[in-house]
């Protein structure tokens, strides 16, 4: 079958006159074969109304050959025919299918989990609404469900968890999500706004922004064929590091919580947040707002900035390592996290786990490494780190080894980089190219980012589509705590930490 | 008796946030925090009845009485009769069978989970403080706590043995009961892993002020009892008892809470069930001191 090939570091957007137009039946046959192989994932599947049909697309990577395979078909808007499903071979494309479903009321026949996945608000059955999500059940004597959320103690987002248990076991876990919906792709088409829609990019989760707003920066250079210069490609590799050491060392705080463990807990949050103010230093605010903008940056690096970036760092990276240690050497903490929450590398397989979760189980996912961009390409080649059990205890070590390596990489970007003197400012107004389709593919601390961006014969944004990692990896959460014991779920759900609103939308 | 319940949580709180590195919370923190409790209503669910209002009380009340028992060294304390041991055990029990109740009447999931594995603990523990008492009395020939620590005073290595060993057991039960890491964990926001906290989470106000409350008294009264067991050794006096009460108990929790995680939920069982068989040993070794028999 035919496929439009291109890769990560093209810089320009493609025409989407020149990505095939297939038939569905072909498009089956061919992704229920190549999905098999390890080596193919699907970063994006989506429709969108294109006149009076529905034009479907399909972001495939190709990890082993670094290429990304674009291509499309169509249909009659208001055919009825049922389209077969792939979710039933492949559960790994349950989210694609049933976003398309709910929005459009697109059939897929033999859906083996048909349903809602976020309720937006252009959905197509305004009845069905998140009040009566239609949770599964099992019927038992012995077996009670326990439901949490969708308001939860502590500051976290809301989302519906619904266990099934048997005494203290849990047997099932359901997450119902959506109450963060707020809308954000529909957002990006409605306005013209340049800046406008790099804020929202800023905040379709708020622990991602510079990842999120990397990837829009790469979508828009890429339809407005802008070459992004060598110092704002360090920058951005910088800034995106940073993100994931804070993350990482938050996260590490975080589960040390969990467990009741004190000293782990107050020394990781230290570290957070001198992380975080070392972003702060650099760009004034501590999450990275501001920094990245497309075909620019208002916040070009400096000499004594460099600096302080590498002072900071190089603390941190060291009194981390400690922190580390110590957490790997406590009888208490290992009984806590090693075999708890496991989920096998077939079953991240099967359900598309990518990011640090998956790699955590032993399945490779990193952008980085098999579509690198901007400095990843150029620079040395990025070795994914990964573990093999997949268990909490494998989850906190892919943190801890990550931290490390950000370090290294910030050190080696930045050391003998001498800064350029004038850097070119974010340009809101330059038109974009009409009827093109641009992505922006990026490693977040979580994993793989995509953007997609359809624009219209105007040379204006039509569609704007995002993926976040947390889509694929809910699921993976839902596998972990099959058979733990109930009190064990929040570690398990710390270990992932996942997004709400990323996958809301 | 009552400073060592005030102390305590203070001392606790204290010693963490030293091996934090913080600054920490006041000293009397705590209180201030019961005293605008008390100054509040109360809300109650609509599925909950009488059990529910009750409870609290009962909890509270069989704490004080329960703490009546116990001597502080060499002061005598306020009831006292033969076999008040078992009264005393049977008090903590009836002010948890009472909480468990409420926490039931309640009717949401997460209640009903902590008051199971509090009813689950509550019971294992149970072997480990009454076979502690039972060495004391088998050892010392009285069956009230009074009698048993006021006859006591004379040095002899015998004495000194069994008393540190009990000392030791009292101070794991103090763990248990009062709910620190590694079995439980004050501290936490998330329900699912709870156990005491979970099945207070309706009460508010006045109710949630008397639950604390009885929570220091109980481990005061357990601490005491420890400090009672080490005093009896050596320097049998009340100014002697009452800090080393507080220390023992503020020090130890405090320490384990900042250097320690807490147990895997399944592994609790095993860790209450090692305190019963602490327990049953000490009560051989006892035996066998009592017998003269040269080990």
């Amino acid at each position: 079958m035919n496929y439009y090939i291109t890769n990560n570091t093209a810089t320009q957007a493609v025409a989407i006159k020149d990505i095939p137009e297939v038939d569905y039946a072909a498009l089956y046959d061919d992704l229920k074969e190549r999905l098999k192989q390890e080596q193919y994932h699907v970063a994006h599947y989506f429709a969108t109304p294109d006149e009076n049909r529905l034009m479907f697309y399909i972001v495939l990577l190709d990890d082993k050959e670094h290429q990304i395979m674009l291509a499309r078909f169509a249909m009659e808007y208001y055919d009825d025919i049922a389209l077969p499903s792939l979710t039933a071979l492949h559960p790994a494309m349950h989210p694609y299918e049933r976003e398309i479903a709910e929005l459009y009321n697109v059939k897929f026949g033999s859906m083996p989990w048909d349903k809602p996945l976020r309720f937006s608000e252009n959905r197509r059955n305004r009845n069905s609404t998140i009040d009566n999500y239609p949770f599964y059940t099992i019927e038992g004597e012995s077996l009670h469900e326990v439901n949490v959320g969708p308001i939860h103690a502590g500051i976290i987002e809301p989302g519906a968890f619904r266990f099934i248990c048997d005494g203290e076991k849990v047997l099932h876990l359901e997450i119902a999500l959506g109450y963060q919906h707020r809308g954000v792709e529909t957002e990006f088409t409605s306005t013209d706004n340049r800046l406008r829609q790099t804020l929202l990019a800023e905040s379709i989760a708020g622990d991602s922004a510079i990842a999120h707003t990397s990837a829009f920066a790469a979508t828009i250079e890429r339809l407005t064929d802008t070459a992004v210069s060598d110092s704002l490609a360090t920058e951005r590799i910088v800034a995106l590091e940073l993100e994931r050491m804070a993350m990482h060392i938050a996260d590490t705080g975080a589960l040390s919580m969990d467990v009741g463990y004190q000293l782990g807990q107050v020394a990781c949050e230290a570290l957070r947040t001198m992380t975080i103010n070392t972003t702060q230093a650099w760009c004034g605010n501590r999450f990275g707002k501001g920094l990245i903008r497309p075909c620019g940056t208002n916040k070009p690096l400096t000499k004594e900035k460099i600096d302080m970036i590498l002072a900071n760092v190089e603390q941190i990276g060291r009194r981390y390592a400690e922190v580390s240690d110590d957490i790997k050497s406590s009888p208490t903490l290992l009984s806590r996290f090693e075999h708890c929450g496991i989920v096998p590398r077939s079953e991240m397989l099967r359900i598309g786990g990518v990011g640090m979760a998956a790699r955590a189980s032993g399945l490779v996912r990193d952008i980085r490494s098999s579509h690198p961009w901007g400095k990843y390409a150029t620079e040395t080649k990025h070795e994914s780190i990964s573990q093999h059990d997949g268990d909490v205890m494998s989850r906190l070590m892919m943190r801890c080894d990550e931290v490390q390596q950000s370090v290294a990489r910030i050190k080696s970007l930045l050391e003998g980089y001498t800064p350029e003197t004038s850097s070119a400012r974010p340009d809101y107004e330059c038109a974009l190219k009409s009827e093109h389709l641009s992505f922006g593919l990026i490693e977040g601390w979580r994993g793989e980012i995509c953007h997609v961006a359809l624009t219209n014969s105007e040379g204006k944004i039509s569609t704007y589509k995002v993926k976040e990692p947390s889509l694929h990896n809910w699921l993976a959460l839902a596998l972990a705590v099959r058979g733990e014991g109930i009190s064990d779920f929040p570690i398990c759900n710390k270990s992932f930490n996942l997004s709400y609103c990323g996958h809301d939308l | 008796m009552l400073i060592v319940a005030i102390s305590i949580t203070g001392v606790i709180n204290r010693c963490r946030a030293l091996l934090a590195g913080r600054k920490g919370l006041p000293f009397f923190q705590h209180i201030y925090n019961v005293r605008l409790l008390l100054r509040k209503g109360a809300v109650y669910s609509t599925t909950t009845t009488a059990l529910f209002r009750i409870a609290p009380a009962v909890y509270l009340g069989s704490a004080i009485v329960a703490m009546l028992f116990i001597p502080v060294a060499d002061l005598y304390p306020l009831i006292s009769f033969e076999g008040d041991v078992i009264c005393f055990a049977y008090l903590l029990a009836l002010g948890r069978f009472s909480l468990i109740l409420a926490a039931m009447d309640t009717g949401s999931s997460f209640e009903g989970m902590g008051a199971s594995r509090e009813a689950l603990y509550g019971a294992l523990i149970e072997p480990a403080i009454m076979i502690g008492f039972a060495t004391l009395a088998m050892f010392c020939g009285y069956t009230s706590l009074a009698d048993i620590f006021a006859h006591e005073q004379s040095f002899n290595l015998h004495l000194t043995i069994v008393m540190l060993l009990t000392a030791y057991l009292f101070i794991k039960i103090a763990f248990v009961e009062s709910g620190r890491v590694p079995v439980d964990d004050p501290r936490t926001h998330l329900e699912l892993t709870m156990i005491h906290e979970v099945m207070c989470l309706d009460y508010c106000g006045v109710d949630m002020a008397m639950i604390q409350i009885a929570g220091w008294l109980k481990t005061a009264s357990i601490s005491m009892l420890a400090a009672n067991a080490i005093a009896a050794t050596g320097c049998f006096h009340w100014w002697f008892a009452t800090p080393l009460a507080i220390l023992l108990t503020g020090l130890s929790v405090g320490i384990v809470e900042s250097t320690q995680a807490r147990n895997k939920l399944v592994r609790n069982t095993t860790f209450i069930v090692t305190i019963s068989a602490l327990a049953a040993l000490i009560f051989f070794i006892g035996y066998l001191l009592q017998l003269n028999i040269n080990i």
